[in-house]
């Protein structure tokens, strides 16, 4: 206790004297993430550290023990009562926290929605910044995958569960992609496994997989659960060489992987540079030099050029990101 | 005991000399040493270590504010108090509120008024506290098993009913009672203040509540008594149906739409608050005004450390903690009081 008191007395007058030094007050952010605990909302605190160590701005962050629709809501309001500017938030419910974001911004605080939106409740929030441009994600995977199997042979996808939302976009996606484009007319689907995010299903699903379909050449599997899963499974089976499996897995899930040559290359964006945008955008709006509309475009030290789309939506990146062995040392989460 | 061995009286009196040395405790006592008090004392260290935390915190409309996030399980807390006095327990409540609050989305979806759709919730309510009365009290089943299973049973059907999906467009009078005021004091808190007083009413001076008591004591020596054991538990179980059904309409008014979720995990809150509350897990003992307090305790020490940006894990420790402590101190005292 007394040593917390002593940290806060310290952080206090720290926040006292750069007070005194900047002409007005640093613009203060608070990141909320789903929970604790999870490296990845952990790589998109690291962006927004750095973005205000560059910037000036005052960045804490802190989250619930646990990813219930409503257990964001007491933070949002203790930040609302300690008098934050901004509060960037990856909500866990498209609606719960309607009510408490609009007694936010009603006291004049920005509420940025980061890695999701808050779909039919855009009017709640300021803006969402979300890692990529979702539409792109289907084609790109059955490319990565064409790629290196000579897009040619049987292909089989495993999900995660049958209902989950932005898998069947994607899985709708890589269809249509591969009826319509004439480049992938050899490339057969031959079925759909769904591991339900599971690592012990989605090992099994994919052991049949290899079982029922012996010409298989590849497996996309665009779930993090379901590629760390199949490219096990591919590995301690040694074929490597016949199946290739591709998807969207984390680096930290997937670097030993690409090290031994399992996988050749798999594809995720980047939650770092989320948090660089958003910390970017926020501080922005904020002292009024970007502003929170359709159209405009802002420049964000090391992504270029970002444009503001239609209901605020901010895409940090057009593609994906693609991790193989010339790149994969270079990220951590 | 040792009054007698001493004692250089003959024994032919002894009687009287037992009465002696086992006098009445000072009344001082009696009323100081109680697990209310321990409660009440953790209450005003709370929140003076709060305020000295963040200068944000001593702030009466923010704390009550942050009160309504709690407050919905304190009123719960409030009947499974007088259930566990009664020997028993039950672990469904948070289970039942999101079950009764999907029946309430999923009826107002399908059409029906407000009014009509609060009704089928609230009878959800009775229906479900009934069914887990008819497993313990005519099959005799023990309730914590029972609730248990009744727990996962009402999160499922409630999960079948609205699927991962929430259901909201409740009209605006409906929504935000958290947000409805009598001067600065939420409408939730008031709720919560009137049920406190009318409960503590009921345990405190009617026959029933003192019957409750005996059954928590020691059941046989009630059925010997004549009391109607198994009538008074059913009652218990429906009561505790209805409010935690009350209890999920007040979330589900407070966030402007359910899912099949909301509040999970409440049930350890809502034991949380009675067992800091100084109320005996064994039965027989308990109050009230110890739930009362420690559900303001909960409230302090929740805002209080978010308010300062201290860390989950942090919170949960200091929680565990003071769970243990107030669980011991609750034990020493019962234990001393029956000598």
């Amino acid at each position: 206790m007394l040593r917390r008191n002593l940290m806060l007395a310290v952080a206090l007058g720290a926040t006292l004297l750069s007070g005194a030094a900047y002409a007005a007050d640093p613009v203060s952010i608070v990141y909320i993430p789903k929970n604790t605990g999870n490296p990845y909302f952990d790589s998109i605190i690291k962006g927004f550290e750095d973005g205000c160590k560059t910037l000036g701005c005052e960045f804490t962050t802190v989250a619930p023990a646990s990813a219930e629709a409503t257990s964001q809501i007491p933070f949002v309001t203790a930040q609302i009562q300690r008098g934050v500017n901004v509060v960037a938030i990856s909500p866990n419910s498209p609606d719960a926290l309607n009510l408490v974001f609009d007694r936010a911004r009603a006291k004049g605080t920005i509420i940025l929605s980061v890695n999701s939106d808050m779909p039919g409740n855009e009017t709640h929030r300021d803006a969402a910044i979300l890692p990529v441009d979702f539409t792109k994600t289907g084609p790109s995977q059955v490319e990565l995958l064409g790629k290196q199997i000579g897009y040619e042979g049987e292909i089989a996808i495993l999900s995660a569960t049958t209902d989950a939302p932005d898998q069947n976009v994607w899985i709708a996606a890589m269809k249509d992609t591969l009826e319509k484009d004439p480049k992938y007319a050899k490339m057969k689907l031959v079925t759909i496994a769904y591991g339900d995010d599971d690592p012990q299903k989605s090992t099994t699903e994919t052991e049949a997989l290899l079982a029922n379909y012996p010409n298989l050449k590849g497996i996309i599997s665009p779930t993090t659960v379901g590629v760390a899963a199949a490219a096990q499974v591919v590995e301690t089976a040694k074929k490597a060489d016949t199946v290739k499996v591709v998807g969207l897995g984390t680096p930290n899930q997937m670097r030993r992987f690409i090290e031994n040559g399992t996988v050749e290359a798999f594809q995720l964006w980047s939650p770092y540079n989320q948090g660089l945008l958003a910390a970017n955008f926020a501080v922005g709006v904020k002292n009024g030099t970007i502003k929170n509309e359709a159209g405009t475009v802002f420049e964000v030290p090391g992504l270029g050029k970002v444009t503001v789309e239609k209901d605020s939506v901010i895409k940090t990146q057009a593609d994906l990101t693609t991790f193989d062995k010339t790149n994969i040392a270079d990220f951590n989460f | 005991m040792n009054s007698i061995e001493k004692s250089p009286m003959p024994a032919t009196t002894p009687r009287v000399i037992v009465r002696e040395a086992a006098a009445p405790r000072p009344r001082w006592q009696v009323w100081l040493i109680r697990p209310e008090v321990v409660t009440l004392l953790l209450l005003v260290i709370a929140a003076i270590v709060a305020t000295r935390l963040s200068p944000f915190f001593a702030d009466l409309g923010f704390i009550l504010e942050s009160s309504t996030y709690y407050i919905e399980f304190a009123i719960v807390a409030l009947v499974l108090t007088i259930v566990i006095i009664s020997g028993e327990i039950d672990l469904s409540p948070a289970a039942q509120m999101a079950l009764s609050a999907c029946l309430f989305g999923t009826a107002f979806k399908a059409g029906a008024p407000i009014p009509v759709a609060m009704a089928v919730s609230l009878l959800s309510g009775l229906i479900m506290g009934a069914f887990n009365g008819v497993l313990v009290t005519v099959l005799r089943l023990p309730s914590i098993i029972v609730t248990i299973g009744t727990l996962i049973l009402y999160r499922g059907l409630a999960q079948v009913l609205a699927g991962d999906k929430s259901i909201s467009g409740f009209p605006s009078w409906f929504v935000g009672i958290d947000y409805r005021m009598v001067g600065i004091v939420p409408v939730p808190v008031l709720i919560f203040i009137a049920a406190s007083i009318l409960l503590g009413l009921f345990l405190g001076i009617t026959i029933y509540g003192r019957q409750i008591y005996q059954i928590g004591t020691s059941e046989i020596a009630a059925i010997h008594a004549g009391l109607r054991v198994r009538r008074i538990k059913m009652g218990l179980f429906i009561a505790s149906g209805l409010v935690s059904s009350i209890a999920g309409l007040m979330v589900a008014s407070r966030l402007g739409s359910v899912r099949y979720d909301l509040a999970t995990g409440g049930e350890l809150t809502m034991v949380l608050i009675v067992m800091l509350g100084g109320t005996y897990i064994f039965g027989g003992r308990g109050s009230i005004l110890g739930t009362f307090l420690a559900a303001w305790l909960l409230v302090i020490i929740a805002t209080g450390m978010t308010v300062a940006n201290i860390a989950i894990n942090a919170q949960l420790t200091v929680m565990g903690l003071l769970l243990i402590v107030s669980i011991i101190a609750t034990n020493a005292i019962y234990a001393r009081s029956q000598r």
